[in-house]
């Protein structure tokens, strides 16, 4: 009794906060500070069209990066919970047999949806998207695949392999940009080109094209743990 | 109130679904439905971020026309609170995962998921 009367208290609390600053509340109607410099120089200093993607990668690189290694990690704690009861990965024979037209169907779309998960972080400086939206796109793909198709397993080595080398790929583009341009992390090591195209933005079409793949295994390894360790309990 | 618009529905929305995952956090017994209320309350925060990014009749950050590139400023929403929103959502997923396991393992200890049967920290 007294713990709900304290939880209720708290709630109280919390939505009177909340309520008072709902209230007061005022749209702006302009951008200001940091923002403003973003949006009014992004064209010139980046050359990217997504003016979030700039700000991903390129103002607040060191950001993404710590964001990419905090993703890296939750992998490998995951990895290292799961994995340490058993050796190498079982394949269960005794696999529900999945029906014809699931199979079917996920084989059609797994494809598909591999190619628009690349697609999306291949434009990620042109249109809404980017590497981690289709680093999603990939592992969801992959989900499907251990759901429709259960006797398909894929290789952890490959996976790490990818992760790895495109996690290594990242760091040594922003040590490039030490060397070759204004600082670590900077996108100019290669030129602009032209302004919305696919070739354009410097190295931020690298960068996101290694950020989807690192994504897209890491969340695939994170699935196919589960996935093994419910076999395993069956 | 006078002048309602998206941006303050939004943001109503954002508090109320972050107090809803307070109250699950809170309340439920599941562990299962305790892990579903954090991610709420971490939709709930997401929704006001980019909730008090928006300012009114403008579009997204996406330089994609002529027309846009022409006084950009005066003509896009905010795209900081956007870029912070797409890494709290990130760092969403890697949290949501590592507590899913931290269940799947307390389940395989005690083939329990309600939180009063675990009582090894409690004093």
């Amino acid at each position: 009794m007294l713990k709900n009367s304290l939880i209720l208290v708290l709630i109280i609390g919390f939505a009177a906060t909340m309520y008072s600053l709902f209230a007061s509340y005022t749209p702006k109607e302009n951008l200001s500070g940091v923002s403003k410099h973003y949006v009014e120089n992004g064209k010139e200093e980046v050359g990217a069209a997504n003016l979030v993607t700039a700000i991903v990668l390129t103002y607040r690189g060191f950001d993404t990066l710590g964001e990419v290694s905090i993703l890296f990690l939750t992998a490998a704690i995951i990895g290292f919970f799961l994995k340490v009861e058993h050796g190498d990965s079982i394949v269960n024979e005794k696999v529900k047999r999945y029906s014809e037209i699931l199979g079917t169907g996920a084989k059609v779309l797994i494809p598909m949806m591999i190619l628009l998960g690349v697609y999306v972080f291949v434009n990620g400086h042109l249109t809404p998207g980017g590497g981690f939206q289709g680093g999603a796109i990939i592992a969801s793909a992959f989900v499907l695949m251990f759901i429709a198709l259960p006797h398909h397993t894929i290789s952890h080595k490959v996976l790490s392999v990818v992760e790895s080398f495109s996690g290594l790929g990242y760091v040594l583009i922003g040590v490039l940009g030490v060397v070759l341009a204004a600082g670590f992390l900077d996108n100019q090591i290669l030129s602009l080109g032209t302004f919305g195209t696919i070739l354009s933005a410097g190295a931020i079409p690298v960068i996101y094209i290694l950020v989807g793949l690192k994504v897209g295994t890491e969340l695939t390894g994170i699935i196919s743990n589960l996935k093994e360790i419910q076999n395993e309990q069956e | 109130m006078k002048n309602i618009g998206i941006e303050q529905i939004s943001l109503a929305f954002g508090f109320i679904i972050l107090l809803l995952g307070l109250w699950g956090t809170l309340t439920q017994k599941n562990i299962i439905k305790i892990v579903l209320s954090f991610t709420l309350f971490d939709t709930g925060l997401n929704i006001i971020i980019v909730a008090i990014g928006y300012l009114r009749n403008k579009t997204a950050p996406i330089i994609d026309s002529a027309e846009l590139q022409k006084d950009t400023v005066n003509k896009v929403v905010d795209p900081l609170p956007q870029a912070l929103v797409l890494t709290s959502i990130v760092i969403g997923v890697g949290v949501t995962a590592l507590m899913l396991v931290y269940v799947l393992k307390l389940y395989k200890e005690k083939k329990s998921l309600i939180i009063n049967d675990y009582k090894d920290l409690k004093w």
